[in-house]
């Protein structure tokens, strides 16, 4: 009851009334507020239903990016060298294995997983980062590249690991490791720069991996392939739910490389320890059909990263394995210029076939004192262009690039590719170095003296060739000028088609010269090197059972004084000079050329020609040479 | 004698009606609403039928203590009333001193087995002390008398905003104002409060917490943080308005099944509603509502006490004022405060309240005597 009792009388009837309007004014109120609520529905629902429809739309559909499986490349016997294989992760999805998770419980679940697969402190350490950065349900990569071993053993315990489980994705990999390494190259993870520098970078949303180096850089574009697109349903997380439509991926092209990896095998044994270089080229396409350069190292290292350590020992290496001396080496050419030097005297009319000089010990400049020195110590007496070719006579060069001069010089060899890159399908092809009055003016910031044209007449001096545009020159020779790019890549196999469809081969502007007898003139002597007696790399071709055309090169890496005699017992082995052969045969019908430069190797004919040979016979014969000749048969030193 | 007196001489004939002490048209719309509740929460659980299993045990207990609260006679609650709104203030200052934090704000009081909300009590017990207050005077009350009742309404209002929860503390002020409003308040004092209303409002902006400030903007403009504050807002409007006029279809609504919608399940089910069922379907939820508060204000007109009156037009227009904070908030009107959709959204406490507030309109309904007082 009331505290107080009331000082009025109530009116029943009045309060009733009054209360049955204010009832009625709320009652208005309540429906004109639901009305309110009801044009805000229609509003939303009816009005902007076609706006709201969209963004909800937007919300659940998102486009993914489905990678296309990268194109294999094949040898041109079809035996592949990179390939796509499924490797093994282990991969932890945190929102799977429990909620109430910590470090410590973390590192417990690690320590209990490291039983079955080694988890090193590295893949911790990424894996917590990753663990904070990351959202709850997405799969944390524990390890890489498991063996098989360590997946079966997971396997067999897996029922204990809820959230861990082995994943399989494509990887790259290269079968035959290093001999492909500075041809084929290797891909790698997308940088952030190269994404950045991608004409379609959409084209790359779904893909982890781009050509690094080599072939698979030269060829990206034709081996990625073309994304696919998935319209998949997502949640507010944006975990895929469902598939709802999807565009499936174009895989990439195949290619058929125009190298022979048995062939590549043949060449790299021959080498043996030294360090160097090989390139043998089909002189009638510019086909590649070795490029090999040694010391090599696996590729399949750097295709998911290589460890800091790795690449340290790699990069501090004397050897440098990580240069491509086939396509980047620079090398003086020595003795191997002088076919072209012939070529070049006959063009020019400073010389003619017949015509003798008197070749004594030295050459020497007109009022001057430098004596430029022939490598035979009494001089090759009277010679003529064949003579000088086949015993390499320094002398009669010394005295031919003076006289046509360094200009011409230059124009001439230029055309048969020296100083320019030859644009092999490859990456880090060097131009070597052409040298030139202007070149040594502007590089240099001094004048051109005569004794630099001496020197260059006999590959020495400036001149720097790699053995890739050696091989090309010598081919050059063997087809009589016809030149073709030099090619790692014969045929493709675009997405869909069964059949490899063959490139044709690109050619280089040709080598004319005035009267095509020269050709025929350097090829005699070129093939009297290995044929005759008296000719620098006669044991290369004594016992072959086709003609083989050839020049011996040595070049120096240690500059002598004028009067010092070389004498490698005294030199440190890095100082010992390159070992250099050019090639081609059969010399009436070339099918294949080839260049060697063996590092300090010493002599051309006994160190660089047997590699030549080894390699020709494989191509040629299709069998190895057989063992070489009993060491106790005397043989002058020549060059 | 008028139509509707007809129908309760035979509400009165009616056997069952007599044991249960029901009104049938707001039970049954009732039950409707808490029927379509249980399968939009179905939907927006995601399945989840445990869930479902759970809400459908609370809207059973619910049932039970409205059939029961419907037994007790309103001349007993009216003598209860002092006592439960004291009871109510005291809990109230028991939690402002000694009560736990949760949620950032003091509201749960732990009492060993259970924690609840003393505030929920405030919203049964303000309305009933002051239609108890204005029972025995004489209507319409005087200024001294409106006074006191501001004085009931205001302590525990101000209270529940302590700690903080201005949403119930809202809540529990408009049960209060209501029955003032009814008692017959002039309309010249009530546009002198709304005006003063509005000059506080930058006053009130002054003490507001952050977040309360961060909501009212929000509301303004929604895409203004749109992954933060605006996101619930904008997320819940994309539900509503791509659910167009026929709706998604059941289960079918994927800014609710995907995750999109925040709270889908509780504070925001509405939405999920909205988005499967379309406007049409908004539409028929509206007639209910607005059955159900309109069958109460009418079972007040019929009230022949002032008291029953009072209490049964407050608690109507309360549950009205729910319905609309909800609504309004979820599609955009009102700013985000937190108030489940009555009958719908998932959780016990305001069923408790509600179901109680049910059983005290049909106490009334089925009290009455046949002869006016």
């Amino acid at each position: 009851m009331p505290a107080t009792p009331p000082e009025e009388l109530k009116n029943p009837a009045e309060e009733r009334a009054l209360f049955r309007a204010r009832a009625g004014v709320a009652a208005a109120l309540v429906v004109a507020a639901l009305a309110g609520v009801a044009g805000r529905a229609a509003y939303l629902q009816i009005h902007k239903y076609q706006h709201f429809a969209t963004r909800s739309q937007d919300n659940r559909v998102r486009v993914v990016a489905v990678p296309p499986p990268r194109g294999l490349i094949y040898d041109r016997n079809g035996v592949a060298v990179a390939v796509n294989l499924p490797s093994y992760r282990l991969e932890l999805t945190p929102s799977e294995v429990g909620r109430r998770m910590d470090a410590a419980r973390w590192n417990a679940l690690l320590d209990r997983l490291s039983q079955w697969v080694e988890i090193p402190e590295a893949d911790r350490g990424r894996f917590h980062r990753e663990r904070l950065r990351k959202r709850p349900f997405q799969p944390i990569t524990l390890r890489f590249n498991l063996s098989d071993e360590e997946v079966a053993r997971f396997a067999v315990h897996q029922y204990a690991f809820p959230g861990v489980q082995v994943v399989a994705r494509l990887g790259r990999h290269y079968p035959r490791a290093g001999a492909t390494v500075h041809s084929v190259g290797y891909v790698g993870r997308i940088s952030e720069k190269e994404l950045q520098a991608l004409e379609e970078p959409q084209n790359y949303s779904g893909s982890s991996h781009i050509g690094k180096t080599g072939v698979e850089k030269y060829h990206e574009a034709l081996l990625h392939g073309r994304a696919g697109l998935q319209h998949v349903e997502i949640n507010a997380q944006g975990r895929v739910l469902r598939v709802l439509d999807e565009e499936p991926p174009e895989p990439g092209a195949d290619l058929l490389l125009s190298l022979d990896m048995g062939l590549q095998a043949v060449a790299e044994q021959a080498l043996g320890a030294h360090t160097g270089a090989v390139v043998a080229i089909e002189p009638s396409t510019g086909d590649v059909l070795a490029l090999v350069s040694k010391p090599t190292y696996d590729p399949n290292a750097f295709v998911n990263g290589i460890s800091a350590q790795a690449y340290r020992a790699l990069l501090t290496d004397p050897d440098r394995p990580l240069f491509n001396r086939a396509l980047a080496g620079r090398y003086p050419p020595g003795s191997t210029i002088k076919p072209f030097m012939g070529l070049a005297g006959l063009q020019m009319g400073v010389i003619t076939p017949e015509k003798t000089i008197w070749a004594g010990p030295y050459f020497k400049l007109p009022n001057s004192k430098r004596k430029y020195r022939d490598w035979k110590r009494g001089g090759h007496g009277k010679v003529n262009l064949h003579k000088s070719i086949v015993q390499s006579c320094d002398v009669y060069f010394y005295d031919l690039a003076y006289r046509m001069g360094i200009d011409r010089i230059h124009d001439f060899l230029s055309a048969f590719g020296f100083g320019h890159r030859l644009g092999i399908d490859a990456t880090g092809e060097s131009p070597g170095l052409l040298p030139s009055r202007s070149w040594k003016q502007g590089a240099r910031g001094v004048a051109w003296f005569p004794g630099d044209t001496v020197n260059v007449g006999i590959g020495q001096g400036f001149l720097l060739a790699t053995p890739l545009q050696l091989a090309s020159a010598a081919a050059t020779i063997a087809t009589r000028g016809k030149r073709f790019r030099p090619r790692l890549v014969r045929a493709v196999r675009r997405p869909g088609s069964s059949e490899f469809e063959p490139l044709a081969p690109e050619p280089l502007p040709p080598v004319v010269l005035r009267d095509p007898v020269y050709w025929d003139v350097i090829v005699e002597a070129m093939k009297d090197v290995t044929r005759k007696r008296n000719g620098t790399a006669w044991r290369i071709g004594r016992d072959a059972p086709y003609t083989i055309a050839a020049k011996t090169g040595t070049a120096q890496v240690f500059g002598l004084k004028e009067n010092q005699k070389y004498d490698p017992s005294k030199l440190h082995r890095r100082l010992h000079d390159h070992a250099l052969f050019i090639a081609f045969a059969p010399a009436e019908d070339p099918q294949i050329a080839v260049a060697v430069v063996v590092e300090h190797g010493g002599h051309g004919g006994s160190a660089a020609g047997p590699v030549a040979r080894a390699v020709m016979d494989y191509h040629l014969l299709g069998r190895l040479p057989a063992p070489a000749a009993p060491a106790g048969e005397a043989v002058v030193a020549r060059r | 004698m008028r139509p509707f007196e007809q129908a309760l001489h035979h509400g009165v004939e009616n056997p069952l009606l007599r044991v249960a002490r029901l009104d049938w048209p707001l039970f049954v719309a009732v039950l409707l609403v808490a029927g379509l509740g249980l399968l939009v929460l179905y939907s927006a659980s995601g399945g989840d039928l445990g869930l479902v299993k759970r809400q459908s045990l609370r809207l059973l207990l619910g049932l039970g203590l409205l059939l029961a609260v419907a037994q007790v006679p309103a001349d007993r609650l009216r003598l209860w009333s002092p006592w439960i709104y004291s009871a109510g203030l005291l809990l109230l200052v028991w939690v402002d001193v000694a009560g736990v934090i949760g949620k950032g704000a003091q509201r749960w009081l732990d009492l060993g087995v259970i924690r609840f909300q003393p505030s929920e009590i405030m919203k049964l017990g303000v309305p009933m002390m002051v239609a108890w207050y204005f029972a025995d005077r004489p209507l319409p009350p005087r200024l001294r008398e409106l006074a006191v009742a501001a004085l009931m309404v205001v302590v525990p209002a101000a209270l529940i905003a302590r700690q903080p929860d201005l949403g119930t503390a809202v809540l529990v002020g408009a049960a209060g104002v209501f029955v003032i409003f009814l008692a017959g308040v002039g309309w010249r004092l009530i546009a002198a409060l709304g005006a003063l209303g509005l000059g506080a409002a930058p006053v009130l902006w002054h003490f507001m917490h952050d977040y309360q400030r961060r909501r009212v903007l929000t509301l303004l403009d929604p895409e203004s943080d749109p992954m933060g504050a605006g996101y619930h807002i904008i997320q819940s409007e994309i539900a509503i308005g791509s659910g167009g006029l026929y709706g998604k279809g059941w289960t079918n609504g994927t800014q609710s099944q995907l995750d999109f919608l925040p709270e889908r399940s509780t504070d925001f089910i509405f939405a999920v509603f909205g988005e499967e069922f379309g406007f049409l379907g908004v539409l028929a939820l509206l007639v209910l509502y607005g059955f159900i508060v309109l069958r109460g204000l009418y079972i007040a007109t019929q009230a022949q006490d002032t008291y029953a009156r009072l209490l049964a037009g407050a608690l109507s227009l309360s549950f009205f004022v729910y319905c609309f904070v909800n609504m309004g908030m979820v599609s955009g009107i009102l700013p985000v405060v937190g108030v489940p959709l009555p009958l719908i959204s998932y959780g016990g406490t305001s069923m408790v309240t509600l179901m109680t507030a049910f059983g005290m309109l049909m106490s009334i309904h089925s009290h009455r005597r046949l002869l006016a007082r």
